[in-house]
């Protein structure tokens, strides 16, 4: 489903340069749960926007489906942003002044659907992440473990193929961190790819595959039993 | 995406910070209110002496002594000697220029006119019947000026009203003999109440005949001779037969000028106009000032939502999503200030003539228009900047703004 070939991303700092992916090729496959592990400052999240076409890599080839993502503009990436993948970060990143129904509606207004039916849709998202009765909510009168739970709802409302997780858990205690890997992992036996950056050694545990970065390159990439 | 929910988006910003919107929206309502106000005070001007001009007859002719260029400057006569016009002007006028329905030669000065013990500084105007007609202005009470008092330079005075008030109160006045500058005049009539016309208060006027008039004023020649056409299309003909006859009169000099009341009507509103477009721009200044206000908030406001757009980004909003976002924001905030300075500004307009009369306004539906197409120009030209800044942030970066 998605290919990386030798992918790098190089910032200029001043008169240096540094690179923080040096030459990372991956291959992911449909339905797969990856977690993607490694010290701070490896480059994971690096790794994860340029899956998430919210950045281009420096170097390297980048394909998803079939499309050759490297070769599109900006509007080509909003869509493919828009419409095949979900993004939850750690830090929720809601909009506060709007509700949990109208955050989740927020990809449906870029995809150009109607009022009604962007209800319509929100809604059985919102239920099955369990906010049924705090949709009318703003993030604010959320908990942590509720406003990721709003994030991951906005994140499949437009049923994406593919769900990235950029340390989703980082910001909450254990029991609603486990909530939502519950929910992570029953979207994974419903078919949605999934990749979790993550510092948990239990999150990696629970995904079938897990790629360790360092410095810029995979380290250790092999399948859990 | 379709270009309504955009609106819904923007304008929940606005109504999310309504003292901020509000202020910024109050630089473009002053800008448009200012436009409109003093637009509305020009073209009140212009069309109160056109009104008042027009009033008068535009196919009123007015010959005065001298010349003058078209230009304005005035020519000494080189000669030497100006030839005064004449009462005798006026009736070889009258007699021979058959185009002219009148011409009625005027005197004119200030006396002092007195009634027993009551005295008044009054404009005395010393003309014939036809002066009536020509200017517009009618006896109420017994008779005008008659020929026959022309004539035989008889010492009889028609009051205005004011005047008329001032000496006598609600008493009679007709058969009454005042005294204008130590000569005994009768009263035979008192003028039609008329208000200030041009500056001047019609009413605190007295007439007497021309020919008493050259006798109080000891001239033997004329102020003006105002003349008139029955037809607009004969007014230069008729020029042309004045100058013929006073100029064989004058011993061959054009020592005179003829003004219409038609090119008098057209430099007055060439000059209001260019006033009215003075003022409108020192207000559209103002508006231009509002439009910063508009860019500087804006650009607050793009800072401030920084990891909004990133936000929008990340879940798939386009660069045009984002720009027309804030496009409408500022667009809409000087669209409303534009419609809000609209209504006060035209409200002031009609409301300011009711309490200081001597300042006529005129609403415009083009100065209206133009207000607001300008503030809305405003909104865009100076939403474009932030609005581009906001659609051009790189989402990674944006979303990572703290
Ligand atoms: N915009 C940038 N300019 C310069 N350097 C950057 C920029 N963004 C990231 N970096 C650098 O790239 C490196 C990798 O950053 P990245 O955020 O991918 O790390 P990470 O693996 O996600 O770390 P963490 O586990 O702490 O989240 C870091 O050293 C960081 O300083
Ligand atoms: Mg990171």
């Amino acid at each position: 489903m998605i290919e990386l070939h030798d992918i790098t991303k190089t910032y200029h700092m001043g008169d240096v340069d540094i690179e923080v992916l040096s030459g990372v090729s991956l291959s992911i496959g449909q339905g797969q749960l990856i977690a993607i592990m490694g010290p701070s400052g490896s480059g994971k999240s690096t790794l994860m926007n340029i899956l998430g076409c919210l950045d281009r890599p420096t170097s390297g080839r980048y394909s998803f489906e079939t499309r050759e993502i490297s070769a599109l503009d900006d509007d080509e990436l909003a869509h493919v942003r828009n419409a095949k993948i979900g993004f939850v970060f750690q830090s929720f990143n809601l909009l506060p002044r709007y509700s949990a129904l109208k955050n989740v509606e927020m990809p449906l207004i870029y995809s150009g659907i109607p009022a009604r039916k962007r209800t319509e849709r929100a809604v059985p998202v919102l239920r099955q992440v369990g906010l049924a009765d705090r949709m009318h909510h703003k993030p604010t009168e959320l908990s942590g473990g509720q406003q990721q739970r709003v994030a991951i709802a906005r994140a499949l409302v437009n049923d994406p193929p593919l769900l990235l997780a950029d340390e989703p858990t980082g910001n909450l205690d254990s029991r609603s961190g486990a909530e939502i890997l519950n929910i992570l992992t029953d979207l994974n036996k419903r078919g949605v790819t999934i990749v979790i950056v993550t510092h948990d050694q239990n999150v990696a545990a629970r995904c079938g595959r897990v790629i360790m970065l360092k410095d810029g390159k995979i380290v250790d990439d092999r399948g859990n039993a | 995406m379709n270009f309504i929910e955009i609106f819904k988006v923007s304008i929940e910003a606005i109504l999310s910070n309504k003292m901020r919107s509000g202020l910024t929206m109050l630089g473009v309502i002053i800008g448009v209110l200012a436009v409109i106000l003093l637009v509305s005070i020009g073209e009140g001007a212009r069309v109160y002496i056109t009104k008042e001009l027009t009033g008068l007859g535009t196919n009123l002719l007015i010959i005065t002594p001298g010349k003058t260029s078209t230009s304005g400057g005035f020519h000494p006569p080189s000669a030497g000697t100006v030839r005064k016009l004449t009462y005798d002007d006026s009736l070889a006028i009258r007699r021979r220029a058959w185009l002219l329905t009148d011409a009625v030669p005027i005197v004119m000065g200030t006396g002092r006119i007195k009634f027993r013990n009551l005295g008044r500084d009054s404009m005395v105007i010393g003309t014939t019947p036809e002066f009536q007609r020509v200017r517009n202005l009618f006896v109420d009470i017994g008779s005008y000026v008659t020929q026959g008092d022309v004539d035989s330079k008889a010492k009889v005075v028609v009051l205005g009203t004011k005047v008329k008030e001032e000496l006598f109160g609600d008493q009679n006045a007709l058969g009454q003999v005042v005294m204008l500058s130590d000569a005994r005049y009768r009263v035979v009539g008192v003028m039609q109440k008329k208000g200030t016309s041009l500056g001047w208060d019609v009413d605190d006027v007295i007439f007497i005949p021309v020919t008493s008039g050259q006798e109080l004023f000891d001239t033997d020649s004329l102020f003006e001779i105002l003349a008139s056409t029955p037809r607009a299309e004969d007014v230069d003909r008729a020029i042309g037969q004045i100058k013929d006859i006073l100029i064989r009169r004058h011993a061959h000099k054009e020592d005179f000028t003829i003004q219409t009341q038609g090119a008098m009507l057209s430099t007055m509103n060439t000059i209001l106009g260019v006033l009215t477009a003075v003022l409108g721009g020192i207000a559209g200044i103002s508006l231009v000032v509002g439009g910063i206000g508009i860019m500087n908030i804006m650009l607050v406001s793009v800072r401030e939502r920084t990891r909004e757009i990133g936000i929008r980004k990340a879940i798939g909003a386009r660069n045009s999503d984002i720009m027309a976002q804030f496009m409408i924001e500022a667009v809409t905030l000087s669209g409303v200030g534009g419609i809000i300075g609209i209504l006060l500004g035209v409200g002031l307009a009609l409301v300011i003539p009711l309490f200081v009369t001597v300042l006529p306004t005129s609403v415009s539906v083009w100065s209206i228009v133009m207000a607001f197409s300008f503030s809305m120009a405003v909104g865009i030209f100076f939403g474009v900047y932030p609005a581009r800044k906001a659609s051009l942030q790189d989402p990674i970066q944006a979303l990572r703004y703290e």
